[in-house]
């Protein structure tokens, strides 16, 4: 196995080539934001969090999914990126309907957290307010689209793990959205098996249990790494 | 020159949310009338379509920053019936306690802290002084007791749902987390400095009463109406919808029973409000008697009116002190400060008996269910009085329409029939002559209003989009003035 040396900031890191960087940032121990990232599930670098300075590129790039060279330089906290990941925590929250006050994830939600993290004591975007809908129609779950930022973690969870691919990005632009089935009420699609695994992926309050109030939902996203291993390893098998 | 002035009062300070308040003459240069006018407007009820309905504590929780506790709890009851169950034993019980808490507290912040002052440094006092802050230099024991009261109450519901105010605690089928020994008795070791608090708020008040706050009882506020509220069963003072709950009741000035064992869900068929194109607070009247006849008081004043008796030994003792001094049916406004010290020992001992009951700590709090009903109506008594949720939903539990009946609101018509009758009193035509209006009259008019301890932000909730303006009327029904603000 060859490996890639490169410097993060003021470390230097040796990782097995292949890796993508932000394993080498994390392996080194260093905390860059992601939101559309997870353990378990493949890259699609939706969400622009873990964008990095890399030493000789003119753009950014995003960390999730991008592979590890030899020789890499590699600046994660500079105060351009500070500034960006707040801009894009904002336009987050203008984007959708968040009022944390009464949603079922707060105090336990990876936006909120990042807004936190981020330093964002307000918004500078002015708030769209967009007329979204929620769909109660599965007996056991609830899609809230005001609170949605269209990670496409369920997407993946649901396509890569459960094998059932109930959902899908439909429409564009400010039109986008998450749709179940062929844009049905998801009570009507009949693939979704009722794993709940899009439940504890989601990383904010817009998939939920039914009856769940404010403040109640816990999602477990770390729970996936452990599932996908056991079950790469088979030893989640009868 | 005209003969015709009006006096405004703007804003009332020491009530929650906004007021404004004119004074109307009529053509002999007297007080005609005096208006509260409501010019808040929320529109609540519009923003909670389209949500699920396990959402509505929460959201309704926020309505009001004072009484959250009530909102919840009538959302939570709304809740139960959309699910269709009835609620684990001990979940009933908490729910009962906290509805304690919240009444313990907010009359502690009514009494103690928002009307106190004006009966203990008078009325002529420094309005910079005639506050929590010259109670404390004037009478520091009664002020700091009444501040550790309060924090009693918000300490109860802080330690049942976690958080002092908007504690989404109740939940549809239940409550969320169940009580443990420890809280228990926590809560039990607070009770005799509450106690204590209450008894010197009642012999302070009681003294007044006696002395110089004697003509107040005739002026602020003293006139027939209907009262109307929940009674327990055995005529006991109820507060809360569940367990021995008997009913609504509406009672007359006279003590009779004009209708008793209503049920909340018909109360479209017995309630209907008034519009009044000089404010956003409706006027709610019982149907059958029409809008004048049929206007209402609610809170403690109409609680204490509706039962025979509390059901605690000390409670009693101090409700029949208080029909000596008031008559079986208080009809005196001012008497509402009474009727809530009188709750809050109604509450403690309560609390008391709550606390001792084994099945208080019982850990199955909540049922679970899917939506089984599509419209619903709870009830519970808040502080300020009587409080209706009504929820229409689809079959998914998503709102597609609801009505909230708020008590400030039912207190609406008594209000303002209270500030004619202190305008009409004060303002004697010696005193209109006189150029220059008194601090003390004005807050008089204040103080009026604050016998019902009104919380204005959440009363204007109704949906509509109405502009707000204030106007003038002569006596001949003649627009003379006239002030738009959007
Ligand atoms: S998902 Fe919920 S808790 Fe998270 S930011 Fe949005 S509203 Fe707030
Ligand atoms: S529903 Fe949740 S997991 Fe799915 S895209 Fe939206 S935010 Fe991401
Ligand atoms: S975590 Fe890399 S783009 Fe979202």
């Amino acid at each position: 196995m060859s490996v890639c040396t490169l410097r993060i900031d003021d470390q230097d890191v040796a990782i097995a080539a292949g890796s993508t960087v932000l394993q080498a940032i994390r392996s080194a121990a260093i905390a860059v934001p992601t939101l559309c990232h997870l353990d378990g599930l493949s890259p699609v670098g939706a969400c622009r969090l873990c964008l990095v300075e890399v030493e000789g590129s003119e753009r950014l790039l995003a960390a999730c999914v991008t592979t590890v060279q030899d020789g890499m330089r590699i600046h994660t906290n500079s105060s351009r990126l500070q500034e960006m990941r707040r801009t894009l925590i904002e336009l987050l929250f203008s984007e959708g309907n968040h009022i944390c006050a009464i949603c079922v994830a707060n105090g336990q939600c990876e936006l909120q957290d990042l807004a936190v993290r981020v330093g964002m004591d307000h918004s500078r975007f002015s708030y769209r307010y967009p007329n979204r809908c929620v769909d109660l129609s599965h007996p056991q779950f609830g899609l809230d689209h005001n609170r949605c930022i269209l990670c496409t973690r369920c997407v993946r969870v649901c396509d890569e793990v459960e094998g059932a691919h109930v959902w899908d990005v439909g429409w564009r632009g400010e039109h986008c959205q998450i749709i179940s089935g062929l844009a049905e009420p998801w009570g009507a699609v009949e693939a979704c098996t009722n794993c709940g695994k899009c439940i504890e992926v989601c990383p904010t309050g817009a998939l939920f249990h039914k009856g769940e109030g404010t403040d109640e939902k816990h999602g477990h996203p770390g729970r996936l790494a452990a599932l996908v291993q056991g079950r790469s390893r088979q030893e989640l098998e009868p | 020159m005209s003969t015709r002035r009006t006096i405004q009062i703007d804003p009332v300070t020491r009530i929650e949310g906004h007021a404004k308040i004119s004074i109307h003459l009529g053509p002999d240069g007297l007080v005609e009338t005096a208006r509260f006018h409501v010019t808040e407007y929320r529109g609540f009820e519009k923003f909670c379509e389209g949500r699920p309905f396990t959402e509505m504590a929460a959201i309704t929780a926020r309505i009001c920053g004072i009484c959250p506790v009530s909102h919840l709890l009538a959302a939570a009851r709304t809740g139960d019936k959309i699910l269709a169950v009835s609620i684990p034993p001990a979940a009933e019980k908490l729910r009962r306690l906290m509805n304690l808490a919240q009444i313990i507290q907010s009359h502690a912040l009514s009494f103690f802290h928002l009307s106190s002052p004006d009966f203990l440094l008078g009325w002529d006092s420094d309005p910079q002084q005639r506050n929590i802050f010259g109670l404390i230099s004037a009478n520091p024991e009664l002020a700091r007791g009444g501040i550790r009261l309060r924090q009693f109450g918000q300490g109860v519901i802080e330690a049942l749902g976690g958080r002092k105010i908007h504690a989404a605690w109740a939940v549809p089928g239940g409550v969320r987390a169940p009580l443990s020994a420890k809280t228990r008795d926590q809560i039990t070791a607070g009770l005799p400095e509450a106690h204590a608090v209450v008894r010197q708020g009642l012999d302070v008040l009681k003294q007044l009463l006696d002395q110089h706050l004697r003509e107040e009882l005739h002026v602020f506020g003293e006139f027939p109406s209907l009262f109307l509220g929940l009674v327990g069963k055995g005529d006991r003072w109820e507060h809360s919808s569940g367990g021995d709950c008997a009913g609504v009741r509406v009672m007359d000035s006279d003590g009779s029973v004009v209708a008793d064992g209503l049920s909340e869900d018909d109360y479209a068929s017995y309630l209907s409000e008034a519009v009044e194109p000089w404010s956003y607070l409706k006027f709610p009247y019982f149907k059958a008697l029409g809008p004048e006849a049929g206007s209402y008081r609610v809170g403690p004043l109409a609680r204490l009116n509706l039962c025979e008796r509390i059901g605690s030994e000390q409670a009693d003792r101090e409700l029949l002190e208080y029909r000596d001094r008031g008559g079986r049916v208080v009809t005196a406004s001012f008497l509402y400060h009474l009727a809530r010290l009188i709750e809050i020992l109604a509450c403690l001992e309560q609390m008391e008996r709550l606390l001792d009951d084994p099945e208080i700590l019982a850990t199955h709090v909540r049922a679970r269910a899917e939506v089984n009903c599509f419209e619903a109506v709870g009830i519970s008594e808040a502080p300020r009085g009587t409080l209706l949720h009504h929820y229409c939903v689809d079959e998914n539990g998503l709102i597609e329409r609801v009505n909230l009946i708020i008590a400030t609101g039912q207190n609406n018509t008594a209000m303002n029939r209270t500030i004619t009758q202190i305008a009409k009193h004060d303002l004697t035509a010696a005193e209109l002559a006189q150029p220059q209006l008194k601090e003390a009259l004005l807050n008089r008019i204040e103080a009026g209003i604050r016998c019902f301890d009104p919380c204005l932000s959440c009363s204007t909730h109704a949906s509509g989009s109405m502009p707000m303006r204030v106007q003038l009327f002569g006596a001949d029904g003649a627009l003379l003035d006239q002030v738009s603000r959007g």
